[in-house]
């Protein structure tokens, strides 16, 4: 079974997405801020991300410099989470090793597409 | 509505359209059928209908238009574009090589998303860079798609469905919260309103037709109809691209299934050649 980590300082976005991801035959995981989630990366790394942008502690994209860094740090596919579709933001995360971006509010149709494209369903 | 009513409705859309209206969807077809009633100021969708007797073409256009589905996504089915890059263009590349021209016929374009897909693949593969003249053809019977198709701006929400956010960044340009499609790309697609049931002598001879997703709102005899027409205008050599729903209809009508690629038929049986690998 694949596994995910949904990082979101909103517990509800969490509990959503991962009953979402449940749904799509993933093993889910949580972490409500980047300094969490790299502890868990640590302890186990995931095949997919779903990642905020802003959090407290260490946001989205300080999260994505420092997992890309970490030696298995290049195996998870990070699927950016994001409310503005600025393309000086979108450009930011990509250099940062983000793979794919979904606008929130997501339903199950966009994550399972996003899974698709990114060949994780 | 009331039977008579859909009856003439269904016989009205078969007769213009080739398109199968099943009885089941009657709340479906109710709640299309409403803007019109609301445009045109009608009461209700019974006193719209009656007036659909006297043939005033706008209403019966904008009922049609009504009636038509427009679903798309940007690489819908995302293997049978993988299919065009990998095995139809390469073949074609080489068939091509001393005229270098490609003419294609997106037949069903509802807002653009499938020609503009058809378009990114075409910019990839950098043919116009290397001297090629590209035709790319996209019709659908709704015309306001077909405005749509020609504007080339999408919400965030349609580029969301299907575009690679590398393709989002490099092929659009962001208008407020839309996106628009790269001049460059716009520029390489011809948009024109279309029925598939009319005559199709104003297309050139095509060397690939797209015919995804329309295929299946039509009976068997218009399919093959429409099929028999696309042959005519299809080179001898040409490739056909239907929809997943629509796999079976070209084999049963006499078009060449290729090896392990559903939904790509040949008009004839190609040359063997060996299966390229352009994946990256």
């Amino acid at each position: 079974m694949k596994t995910c980590l949904v990082v979101d300082d909103s517990r509800v976005i969490r509990k959503v997405a991962c009953r979402i991801l449940n749904e799509l035959s993933f093993e889910t995981e949580e972490a409500e801020n980047g300094a969490d989630a790299l502890v868990a990366c640590q302890r186990r790394m995931p095949d997919v991300i779903l990642l905020d942008w802003q959090m407290p502690q260490m946001t989205g994209i300080d999260f994505l410099k420092s997992l890309r860094r970490d030696s298995k740090g290049n195996h998870p596919v990070v699927l950016f989470c994001i409310t503005e579709n600025d393309p000086a933001h979108i450009s930011e995360a990509l250099g940062a090793g983000a793979d794919e971006f979904i606008l929130k509010p997501f339903d199950r149709g966009l994550i399972a597409a996003k899974l698709a494209e990114v060949g994780l369903v | 509505m009331n039977s008579h009513d859909f009856s003439y409705l269904a016989n009205v859309l078969h007769r213009r359209t080739g398109i199968i209206l099943a009885e089941k969807k009657t709340h479906m077809i109710e709640t299309r059928l409403m803007p019109v009633v609301r445009r045109f100021g009608f009461r209700d969708i019974a006193s719209l209908l009656k007036e659909l007797h006297y043939g005033h073409e706008a209403l019966v256009q904008a009922v049609i238009e009504s009636m038509t589905t427009n679903d798309s996504a940007f690489f819908r089915d995302r293997k049978t574009f993988e299919e065009f890059r990998d095995i139809v263009l390469p073949v074609l590349k080489l068939a091509r090589s001393e005229t270098k021209q490609l003419r294609i016929w997106c037949a069903a374009c509802a807002a653009g998303q499938e020609p503009y897909s058809i378009a990114m693949v075409l910019d990839d593969a950098k043919l116009i860079d290397a001297g090629w003249t590209i035709t790319l053809i996209a019709t659908d019977i709704n015309s306001q798609m077909v405005a749509r198709a020609q504007d080339g701006i999408y919400s965030q929400f349609e580029v969301q469905r299907g575009l690679p956010i590398r393709r989002l960044v490099s092929n659009f340009q962001q208008e407020g919260t839309s996106w628009r499609i790269s001049d460059h790309l716009r520029r390489m697609v011809s948009f024109r309103t279309f029925n598939l049931l009319d005559s199709y002598g104003w297309l050139p001879d095509c060397d690939v037709v797209f015919c995804r997703n329309a295929l299946m709102y039509f009976d068997l005899k218009t399919r093959a109809s429409v099929l028999d027409r696309i042959g005519e205008i299809l080179a001898p050599d040409g490739a056909l691209l239907v929809g997943p729903a629509e796999s079976t209809d070209g084999y049963a009508l006499g078009y060449v299934p290729a090896d392990s690629a559903p939904g790509l038929f040949y008009k004839s049986k190609p040359a063997p050649v060996r299966r390229l690998s352009l994946v990256k």
